[in-house]
């Protein structure tokens, strides 16, 4: 849903002032348009990486949906979040396949790795630890996100491996953009 | 049409009808908790289960149509069970304190509970945390005893076109409240009451003056007026078991006097001084359109309706000018007694004490706003609800059955049957349109028993036309001018008028809005349950009251004359518009 090049949540050059113009943008392309919250949240919150307070108030102007409307919607869905996340979102699969086939032990292990808990962000803001309940690759289990990268059958010894990748800075924003997941070596 | 059997009854209802309501023609009674009528049903609660034969799930009855051939039962173990199922539930998450809650008589839940027997919950587990919001002046929410029906969530987004209440999270973790589970003070809420009107058990409600109500009569330093607005008298009755519609203005009189009030007034006297007022500032708004030629915000609209004057600072700013700058009728009488009446007493306006009695949360708020203190301070002090009223009644021992009927204190006591239809949708209408026309023909309103029937009833929106002919020499620039006016009750009905006038499809002169469905009669703080048959019931009692009077215009309502000669000197002049009229202020809705 999501328009190419929208998700640059770690493009820190970006100031706000350019963020909120794209917002209004979009505002304006959906003013009207039934059905259109929920795209709306997910574009704005790839040009933030969150959903700040300001953006959701003129969402909910532009649209003509009550704040608390919008409100519910965004702490209904586990996707959104209003609080600002790092450069990068792991999210671990805790559905069913991936929870028995040791996704837990997944999360036990990056929750030490990263020092944080589940929905904190790193204090070098450059991961945040969400968990997801399935992402519809059961028989990759057990699956991580990294943005929009899926990472399959996962062991802990690889975590580090994979973390790396993304410390590394240049590489991500275009692993990120492509969403096309990364294989790793068995 | 559709054939059906219900309980082996058969039933034939046009398509598109509900089970429940199908149901309801054979007289079949099936519980329901989450639907209120005029709402979309949303099938949440599940207390209307009913099995379909051929449905391998039970069915909500509120939500589900009949379909041909359909056999319903309502009364098999599997549903009873069911909905004692669903019903314990709500109770073993519900975190009620019954014998102190405000709705211990009146709670929905503890009669469903009694309706299906339960004597014990089979359930234990996590209680729904107690969080109290008393951030407004109006309205009181406590989420413990929150059982998500949504009722509140519906009424406040379809009825009234706010949004201010949502379903906020989700799973057990759900809470109904506004954005982010803040203050309701954080958002665009109107004070309207409505969610308190149609909650089904303790969790929103007003908030209570009762105390400072007390206090004031108590303190022998404080003259202490109360005012009752005209749609008490049609509801309050309701309170002591009276059927809907009973009038009981002798009786609640006879009460404030021996609650200790010092003097007991009528909001209707200012009524008729905001009829006054309001169709002096409409004329004087057509003669600058018609004869000066110059711009003006037309069509004007009324403005006693403190719900719909929040409205429209939030949602419609850019009608302000439109509004008519009266005073609400509440308004007009703190200022007044804390004037007029103190002068006649002798005493400064500190030494009064306002306390006025409203169908209404939303006046809560009204009387708090700054600008509300025409007589240097506070110029109406406490609003209570009718409910309020009751319980004082009641709490001070008073056999209200057995009270004789009494009459009102002079001066601001006396009113005019005009005043008493500003309790219903149409009435403030018909009430203006009463005295402008002989104010500008010098003949009364041409129109059967003066009722403007057009305007009258629960139609959402309505339209009349006057027009004018053989007008007094002052007024001839009114001669053949057809003067349009429209009537909206409830929020969202107004909402769709004012787009409307703004998008040029429709042409007015005078527009009336009333917040609350049904208008007055069904305020936020009337007795619980209103629907459809309370308030026509309610609204055929106010119109008995004005027929039963020999008064019925604003404009000779002697009381009136002597305010203008001995205070105000004339509608519209220096004092009035210091004391009577006010300005309004743009809010963000977010």
């Amino acid at each position: 849903m999501a328009a190419e090049g929208m998700s640059c949540a770690a493009c820190q050059e970006v100031d706000d002032e350019q963020r909120y113009a794209q917002l209004d943008d979009i505002l304006t392309q959906y003013q009207g348009v039934q059905g259109a919250l929920i795209p709306v949240l997910q574009m704005a919150q790839a040009i933030f990486g969150y959903l700040p307070d300001a953006a959701l108030r003129r969402i909910s102007t532009a649209l003509g949906k009550s704040y608390s409307e919008v409100a519910g919607v965004v702490g209904f869905y586990s996707f959104f979040t209003t609080v600002p996340r790092g450069r990068h979102l792991i999210r671990v699969c805790l559905g069913t396949a991936c929870y028995v086939r040791g996704g837990k032990n997944v999360l036990a292990a990056l929750r030490s790795a990263l020092r944080v808990e589940v929905g904190e962000t790193t204090p070098d803001q450059m991961f945040s630890l969400d968990v997801g309940r399935c992402f519809g690759a059961c028989g990759l289990a057990p699956v991580i996100m990294v943005d929009d990268d899926v990472h399959e059958r996962v062991r802990p010894g690889q975590l580090m491996g994979i973390l790396d990748k993304y410390r590394g800075g240049g590489a991500t924003e275009q692993d990120a953009a492509q969403s096309e997941p990364m294989r790793e070596e068995e | 049409m559709i054939h059906l059997t219900i309980n082996d009854t058969p039933v034939t209802v046009p398509a598109g009808t509900t089970i429940l309501h199908a149901a309801q023609k054979v007289g079949v009674r099936i519980p329901t908790l989450c639907y209120v009528e005029r709402l979309q049903a949303i099938g949440a609660c599940r207390v209307c289960v009913v099995e379909i034969e051929g449905m391998i799930n039970l069915a909500a009855s509120c939500s589900m149509p009949v379909a041909e051939g359909m056999r319903v039962r309502t009364n098999t173990r599997r549903v009873r069970q069911a909905r004692r199922m669903v019903v314990e539930m709500l109770l073993s998450e519900h975190d009620g304190d019954c014998q102190t809650c405000d709705r211990r008589e009146d709670c929905e839940l503890q009669a469903l509970s009694a309706e299906l027997g339960i004597r014990s919950i089979s359930f234990t587990g996590q209680k729904t945390g107690k969080r109290i919001d008393v951030s407004t002046p109006g309205l009181m929410r406590d989420h413990g005893k929150c059982i998500k029906c949504r009722r509140c969530v519906s009424v406040c987004a379809e009825i009234q076109h706010v949004g201010a209440l949502w379903a906020q999270g989700r799973g057990f973790d759900t809470a109904i409240g506004p954005a982010f589970n803040r203050d309701l003070s954080t958002v665009a809420c109107v004070q309207c009451g409505q969610c308190a009107a149609v909650c089904p058990v303790g969790a929103i409600t007003e908030q209570s003056y009762i105390d400072r109500v007390w206090d004031a009569i108590d303190d022998p330093d404080k003259h202490v007026v109360v005012q009752t607005a005209p749609a008490i008298r049609a509801a309050l009755g309701e309170c002591f078991g009276y059927p809907p519609g009973t009038l009981v203005t002798g009786k609640m009189t006879a009460a404030l006097r021996r609650l200790g009030f010092d003097a007991v007034f009528d909001t209707n006297f200012t009524a008729d001084v905001t009829i006054v007022e309001e169709s002096t500032e409409l004329l004087a708004r057509l003669r600058t359109a018609l004869v000066d030629k110059q711009p003006v915000a037309l069509p004007m609209f009324t403005s006693c309706s403190p719900g719909w004057i929040l409205f429209a600072e939030y949602f419609h700013p850019q009608i302000l000018p439109n509004l008519s700058t009266c005073k609400s009728p509440q308004q007009m009488f703190g200022a007044l007694a804390k004037t007029y009446y103190a002068q006649k007493l002798g005493v400064t306006p500190e030494q009064i004490f306002v306390a006025s009695v409203m169908p209404c949360t939303a006046k809560k708020f009204e009387c708090q706003r700054p600008e509300m203190c025409a007589s240097g301070t506070r110029d109406v002090d406490a609003v209570l609800t009718t409910r309020e009223l009751g319980k004082m009644i009641r709490a001070a021992g008073i056999d209200f059955d057995a009270l004789p009927d009494e009459e009102m204190d002079a001066p601001l006591g006396l009113s005019s049957g005009a005043a008493d239809i500003f309790a219903n949708t149409g009435g403030v209408m018909e009430a203006a349109l009463r005295t402008a026309y002989e104010v500008v023909t010098g003949r009364p309103l041409p129109m059967d028993n003066l009722h403007v029937t057009p305007v009258a009833g629960l139609a959402g929106v309505k339209e009349a036309a006057v027009t004018i002919d053989q007008a007094l020499p002052d007024w001839s620039f009114l001669n053949g001018v057809e003067v349009r006016v429209a009537v909206a009750h409830g929020l969202n009905n107004a909402h769709q008028l004012v787009e409307a006038v703004l998008a040029g499809e429709k042409q007015y002169h005078f527009v009336e809005v009333m917040t609350c469905p049904g208008g007055c009669i069904g305020g936020g703080g009337q007795p619980r349950f209103t629907d459809d048959n309370v308030r026509k019931a309610r609204i055929a009692a106010i119109y008995r009251e004005d027929e039963g009077k020999t008064l019925r215009k604003s404009h000779e309502n002697p009381a009136l004359k002597t305010l203008y000669e001995e205070f105000l000197g004339q509608p519209l002049g220096e004092r009035s518009h210091h004391l009577l009229h006010t300005t309004y202020e743009a809010r963000s809705p977010v």
